[in-house]
């Protein structure tokens, strides 16, 4: 096949879309569809108030049967978004889909030219003319429809990681859970309690936790990351890194031979082992053992160790004695899985608060960040629950917290964005020190108090009669002072119009938010983009916010964006059931964009093979000659073999290069010159 | 310089993940640009056959701009470098005919940079303006 056609006399309908005043509002559109009509091939033009409309999408399917059309032309919005719509219109006609093509008069046109109407008019002549150029050149494609793999993965472990994971299985799927950590709970099992409802971050965690551990449709892969991705939707091979545990579980324990062997989590291990490092679930604030568990309620409850640290003096291996879990020559192992779709659940990493060197974070031992208040005030965290003043362990009685901290902030230092859920935890933070400390005042220096969500703002009120002071204005430095080591905070109160310096305790910075550490890695390896800040892109930001522009990978949680819990877990499970769906359906259509060999034309020099990045193409003999082929399975339509191919022998399905040369030639040949 | 009714005519021919969808970005925001530029989408930057750009000259282009993903972010891993290594080598052919090698540029806009986009259209319409109308136009058929 692949033969370049010989077409039927084509013959084009043109429909231009008012869209309103969208487009009306700067482009003469009867002047365009007057124009079109004077156009080579164009048998039939038309306008129309909203294409989109089921009056308007009826005219293109009459068009084709009453004109006999070959191909049509929709003047609207980008082809991005209505490109669906009016190819189904297409095929309702009885015409193949893939003759469809779509002129951009709105995004890239009426929008951009509003106070230029007959510049912008004379543009959309010239898009409806290189359309109609292409369209007259379309031929009849058929989507490939490939198997999807029953099978799902989620990568990150966190709250919307496991609630994502729980769904997919649930529903019937295998699903793969892969967490960088030994454990899975992420940020959520650091908080101690949660807003508005007080509940404890714990022991509202822990049960879904132990539901992952035992649900028999996940395989949870701990202390693993994501090393290489292959395939598309339906069949991506995903390979996975399982970083040396030093430790094995009762399961591998069985598979080596040792009897009742296999990590029970006694922990006889790290009360022997020599080296203390210290503990990053607590923020370094409290010390764990080189083979170390991060907390009592981790899950699996298998320890780790750390070769980082590890001295390898063996006194963990007697301790574990028969068991025999603790391997201290272990490597990391590598492992392929295939699966069907992916949810990306990557989490967030708090901002590097120090690079705001005037509120003096490391710099001052009493100003610490909200984590840190989190553990400190946390009944299983390094003191007990005692929020203390790290200097010199005495409880702070005048507590300062800095909303916005890096948040909010042009300056260029720090993020532009909302946080996001730093109003509503100092709110919870400021009840805590009113509730544990008789007498302590939480001041509150703040921008304005987002209580956005449901019963919010009634914590919000309910905070304020409480007994916190609300203090509207930015900090402008903190100073130390160096003997009692309480600091002076400098704003402006903007409310009273006065500058403020005021002698506090303690001062925690409400820091900013950003993409956690492997988010920019493992999102390059699943093909999705972000935005400027960092965060992942969704593929439509209100009506596809769990998609992303690769199909059958989706997201899940704060990697799209700042979002508190709830909207974490409700974003898991609108993209665990996105995920679902190819693989219930069992089949995905792929856009046949393939690339084509034009064998009369092919030299078999195979330049092209080192082109392709996804191995689909080979040289194979054929009649006495070699040539060119396509794995069509393996082809995601590029075309960056057909840009390099010196014969010009590869023929790009629905992006020709006569189809672009017509493209080129109608704009600047065609027209009004 | 150019007479007063010279309009540049300038093509652009943009991938569809990354430059089209912030273009359309930049539709949506209502960021204003100069009207001279039309578009032309391909899947990806590596489509663009140099023969494109050459027949766009020929063809009297004043401009040509290609528009891609940033590096590491192409849709298909690495179309985005094929086609820069491409553009580089096009640029010492365009000097070769006597072309001002500012007529082909390639830029980088991300599908959530739609201010970006309309930086780019301004200054290519810009630097366009400044170069005059190409000396090839004559001989455009």
């Amino acid at each position: 096949m692949a033969e370049v056609k010989k077409y039927e006399e084509p013959r084009i309908g043109v429909f231009v879309c008012h869209c309103g005043t969208n487009i009306a509002g700067s482009i003469d559109v009867k002047a365009v569809m007057e124009y079109a009509r004077t156009l080579p091939n164009v048998i039939v033009a038309d306008d129309y108030q909203y294409m989109c409309s089921t009056p308007g999408q009826n005219k293109i399917a009459e068009a084709i049967n009453e004109q006999k059309l070959t191909g049509v032309v929709v003047a609207a919005c980008s082809p991005r978004l209505h490109e669906p719509t009016f190819r189904n219109a297409t095929k309702a006609g009885g015409l193949n889909p893939f003759r469809f093509e779509m002129a951009n008069i709105r995004e890239q046109n009426s929008w951009v030219h509003m106070h230029q109407p007959e510049e912008a008019t004379s543009k959309a002549k010239d898009a409806v003319r290189i359309a109609v150029a292409k369209a007259s050149l379309l031929e009849d494609l058929v989507p490939k429809s490939v198997p999807v793999e029953k099978a799902a993965m989620v990568v990150g472990g966190g709250v919307g990681g496991m609630q994502a994971a729980l769904d997919l299985a649930n529903a019937g799927i295998k699903t793969y859970l892969v967490e960088k950590s030994p454990t899975i709970g992420g940020r959520m099992s650091q908080l101690d309690k949660t807003f508005p409802t007080l509940d404890c971050s714990q022991c509202i965690l822990t049960p879904k936790m132990v539901d992952v551990y035992r649900n028999e449709g996940i395989e949870l892969l701990t202390y693993t990351e994501v090393e290489a991705v292959e395939g598309y939707i339906g069949n991506f091979d995903v390979t996975l890194r399982k970083k040396a545990r030093g430790v094995i579980t009762p399961a591998e324990a069985e598979v080596r031979g040792i009897v009742g062997g296999g990590c029970t989590g006694c922990g006889d291990c790290s009360e022997v082992c020599p080296v203390i490092k210290p503990n990053p679930f607590e923020l370094g604030m409290a010390p764990r053992k080189a083979i170390y568990i991060y907390h009592p309620q981790v899950s699996p409850l298998i320890y780790t160790v750390d070769f980082d640290a590890c001295v390898k003096c063996g006194l963990c291996v007697e301790a574990c004695g028969d068991k025999k879990a603790v391997d201290l020559e272990a490597k990391d192992e590598f492992m392929t899985v295939k699966v069907g779709t992916v949810v990306l659940a990557l989490g967030y990493d708090i901002f590097p608060i120090e690079k705001k060197f005037e509120w003096g974070y490391k710099n001052y031992d009493n100003v610490i960040t909200s984590l840190e208040f989190e553990r400190l005030i946390c009944a299983s965290g390094p003191t007990g629950g005692h929020l203390v003043r790290p200097s010199d362990g005495e409880t702070p009685k005048r507590i300062a917290f800095v909303l916005c901290a890096g948040s909010r902030d042009s300056t260029g230092v720090g993020k532009p964005y909302c946080s996001r859920f730093c109003c509503m935890y100092s709110l919870k933070h400021a009840h805590q020190i009113i509730e544990k400390i008789p007498g302590a005042i939480p001041y509150i220096f703040y921008m304005d108090i987002r209580s956005f969500g449901k019963m919010y703002e009634e914590f919000y009120y309910r905070i304020q009669n409480e007994g916190a002071k609300f203090i509207r204005g930015r900090v402008a430095n903190i100073l130390e002072d160096p003997v009692t080591k309480n600091l002076h905070v400098n704003a402006e109160d903007t409310l009273l119009g006065r500058p403020i310096d005021m002698e506090v305790d303690l001062v925690v910075l409400a820091a900013a938010i950003q993409p956690s550490a492997e988010t920019e890695k493992t999102r390059r390896l699943f093909g999705v983009s972000c935005s400027q800040d960092g965060w992942l892109l969704e593929a439509h930001p209100k009506l596809n916010p769990c998609g992303t522009t690769t199909a059958g990978v989706y997201l899940a949680g704060v990697c799209q964006g700042p979002k508190d819990i709830p909207d974490t877990v409700a974003q898991a499970e609108g993209a665990a059931s996105a995920a679902s769906i190819p693989i219930h359906r069992g089949e995905v259509e792929l856009e046949p964009y393939f690339a084509q060999c034009m064998e009369d034309k092919c030299a078999g020099c195979g330049m092209c093979i080192n082109q392709c990045p996804y191995s689909a193409l080979s040289l194979v003999e054929k009649d006495g000659r070699t040539v060119m082929q396509v794995t069509e399975a393996k082809c995601k339509g590029c075309g960056t073999c057909g840009g390099f191919c010196p014969g010009g022998a590869i023929w790009m399905q629905h992006f020709a290069t006569p189809q672009i040369i017509a493209q080129i030639d109608a704009f600047l040949l065609g027209g009004e010159q | 310089m150019a007479d007063e009714n010279w309009n540049p005519k300038i093509i652009a021919i943009i991938c569809n993940w990354c430059s089209y969808a912030g273009a359309d970005l930049a539709g949506g925001a209502r960021i204003q640009y100069p009207p001279d530029i039309r578009a032309i989408r391909v899947m990806c930057t590596g489509r663009i056959d140099p023969l494109f750009i050459l027949k766009a000259f020929q063809d009297g282009a004043d401009g040509v701009l290609v528009s891609g993903c940033h590096f590491g972010d192409c849709h298909y891993l690495e179309g985005n470098f094929k086609a820069a290594k491409r553009m580089f080598l096009l640029k010492s052919v365009l000097k070769n005919i006597g072309l001002d090698d500012k007529r082909l540029r390639m830029t980088f806009v991300s599908a959530s940079e739609g201010a970006k986009w309309g930086t780019v259209m301004t200054d290519v319409v810009k630097t366009i303006n400044e170069l005059g109308p190409s000396p090839l136009k004559e001989f455009a058929r």
